[in-house]
């Protein structure tokens, strides 16, 4: 081997010897190892987390699903004395009062984050913004107090008998109106709901509204579109996962929220198709009832209303993974 | 040789951001079915210039701008224009591909639905015809079904081309559209200018001075808002008038 080549070598071995294993490497190869076990575990405790209230829901739920079999789910009796009991009316109101919610929360929601991204002077920005952020930092009982000592007495003076006179006649939707203007009842807990859910809507809306290339909406707008034509196929394709996902989180609240709809929902084990009367919903149901109930089969009727909700959530998060994945397939292949 | 024709005549623009004054009196004419290249150094006002054809500027609050550009004689920033029509006339491709979230079919057709209906024939035709135009019809007439961000960067920019004469414009605002490319690509493009220019009137914006030289029949050095020098190409490149433009291109500023 000729001389240089020696020489070569040995350059080279004095120069990796900096990458050579020193006890300072492995202390942070360590460290790697144990944040990297550290990460994963906190992973894996949110779903032994979610396993162990399944588990401990069914567990707790057992009599009454054995008492009551299916049946649980369309029985609207509700009788502790007897010891008869029945989701419907609960189920009923909780998808109601979260249906009207979303109805009314998610155009508004939209209106607002397109006004605050598209639209807006940039003086009002900030304003509105905050005003916003504060709204979802209200406490839900004050919106029960609100909804019950000043909300529903003007609505069942100044709007309830309207739409009583003039929608409850109508075919096909009327049925939802009838009945006495009470003020209280599950339209009222929807409307209640509604404002609860729109800040944190319109919140997640505005952010991912934000994140939207300028350039990608000047291509649009330099085509010749309109405001509305670019938020109608540029913005919203682009922020639909966003989107979808403030939808849910304000759904998640609406179907889990309890404190407001207890003080406005009315609370009654009656069956009513008119959304104007008095209802129940599942965690209303559970937050009054808990305290009172005795006898193994209440208590268990009440801890499967409870495994119910969980469904229904489970349920509705997989339909907007479902509607994403449509989304996503119109948009045209990816490879 | 035929007369010239101008198809753009900006008289005395000035324009503000705030209170910034990013372009001071700038008088230009454009010629019809020319290319005409931007040159200057960064924030010089070029891509300013480029903006206030088709009023891009007015999306964003605080900007404004003073004088006349003619269109075809017609003032384009008077009260009156209506800005949507004047995009459809004045299309735009940006300094980095910006292809919509829909398929490559649904991107071209973006623009022509806007302000035509057309049979679903006919709109085949179109899109085959615009994304021939923009030499990328080889590539993807079999994936016209895909999503246009499958396609490469350079594809992309092709698609924005193609996007952009669908709509049938009379003038191509590029705006540095080969800045985030590879040079095989930048070859596409640079290539796909001299044939549009037979259709179109073609205003580009570029930091490539090699690239100015190569595409475009006329040239504009701006610097610090100011039109410095503005003539045939050939002539800014080989013969500048003025010491500045000599010394921006010959490397010793800028």
């Amino acid at each position: 081997m000729p001389p240089s080549m020696d020489q070569a070598r040995l350059r080279t071995e004095q120069s990796m010897q900096k990458y050579r294993n020193t006890p300072n490497h492995q202390r942070q190869r360590l460290l790697d190892a144990a944040f990297k076990n550290l990460t994963r575990a906190a992973a894996f405790l949110v779903l032994a987390l979610l396993l162990g209230i399944l588990l401990s829901l069914l567990v707790g739920a057992m009599p009454s699903i054995q008492a009551f079999g299916w049946s649980f789910l369309t029985s609207s009796d509700w009788d502790p004395v007897a010891e008869k009991f029945g989701a419907l009316v609960p189920i009923f109101g909780t998808l109601a009062t979260a249906t009207i919610a979303l109805l009314i929360g998610v155009p508004v929601s939209f209106g607002i984050a397109l006004f605050l991204t598209e639209l807006c002077p940039v003086w009002l920005k900030r304003p509105l913004g905050i005003a916003i952020e504060l709204l979802a930092g209200i406490p839900s009982i004050i919106y029960g107090i609100w909804g019950l000592f000043v909300f529903a007495p003007f609505f069942s003076d100044h709007i309830q008998p309207w739409m009583i006179d003039n929608i409850g006649p109508l075919p096909g939707i009327g049925f939802l109106f009838q009945g006495a203007p009470l003020g209280i009842g599950v339209f009222t807990a929807g409307l209640i709901l509604a404002i609860m859910v729109i800040p944190f809507i319109a919140s997640v809306m505005r952010d991912v509204f934000e994140v939207v290339p300028a350039m990608l909406k000047e291509s649009a707008y330099g085509l010749g579109s309109t405001t509305w034509e670019v938020v109608r196929h540029v913005v919203l394709p682009y922020t639909k996962t966003g989107v979808v996902g403030g939808i849910m989180l304000g759904l998640g609240r609406a179907l889990g929220e309890t404190m407001a709809v207890t003080f406005v929902i009315g609370n009654t084990a009656l069956f009513s198709t008119s959304l104007f009367d008095p209802g129940n919903s599942i965690a209303s149901a559970l937050a009054n009832e808990f305290a009172e109930a005795h006898g193994e089969l209440y208590l268990a009727s009440l801890i499967e209303l409870g495994l119910i909700l969980f469904f229904i959530t489970f349920v509705v998060l997989a339909c907007s993974k479902l509607l994403l994945l449509r989304l996503k397939r119109q948009e045209g292949r990816q490879h | 040789m035929t007369a010239k024709k101008t198809k753009l005549e900006v008289k005395n623009l000035n324009f503000y951001y705030g209170s910034f004054h990013a372009l001071k009196g700038v008088n230009l004419e454009i010629e019809a079915k020319k290319v005409t290249a931007f040159i200057g150094p960064s924030g010089c006002g070029k891509s300013t210039l480029l903006r206030t054809f088709n009023r891009m500027f007015e999306l964003y609050p605080g900007m404004r701008s003073e004088g006349e550009i003619l269109l075809d004689g017609n003032n384009i920033l008077g009260r009156d224009v209506d800005v949507n029509q004047l995009r459809a006339k004045v299309g735009m491709v940006f300094q980095k591909p910006t292809p919509f979230p829909m398929s490559i079919y649904d991107n071209i057709t973006f623009g022509v639905k806007l302000y035509e209906k057309l049979s679903k024939a006919d709109m085949d035709d179109r899109v085959e015809w615009a994304l021939r135009k923009a030499a990328l019809w080889e590539e993807v007439k079999d994936k016209l079904r895909q999503s246009g961000n499958s396609l490469s960067g350079g594809q992309q920019q092709r698609l924005c081309i193609a996007r952009a004469v669908a709509a049938k414009p009379e003038v191509l605002l590029l705006d540095e559209p080969t800045s985030a490319l590879d040079p095989i690509s930048t070859a596409h493009i640079e290539e796909l200018i001299h044939e549009l220019k037979q259709d179109y009137t073609i205003a580009i914006v570029t930091h490539n001075m090699q690239q100015a030289a190569r595409v475009s029949d006329y040239t504009a050095y701006m610097y610090l808002g100011e039109m410095v020098e503005f003539g045939a190409t050939d002539d800014i490149f080989t013969a500048p008038k003025k010491k500045a433009t000599e010394d921006y291109i010959t490397g010793k500023f800028g």
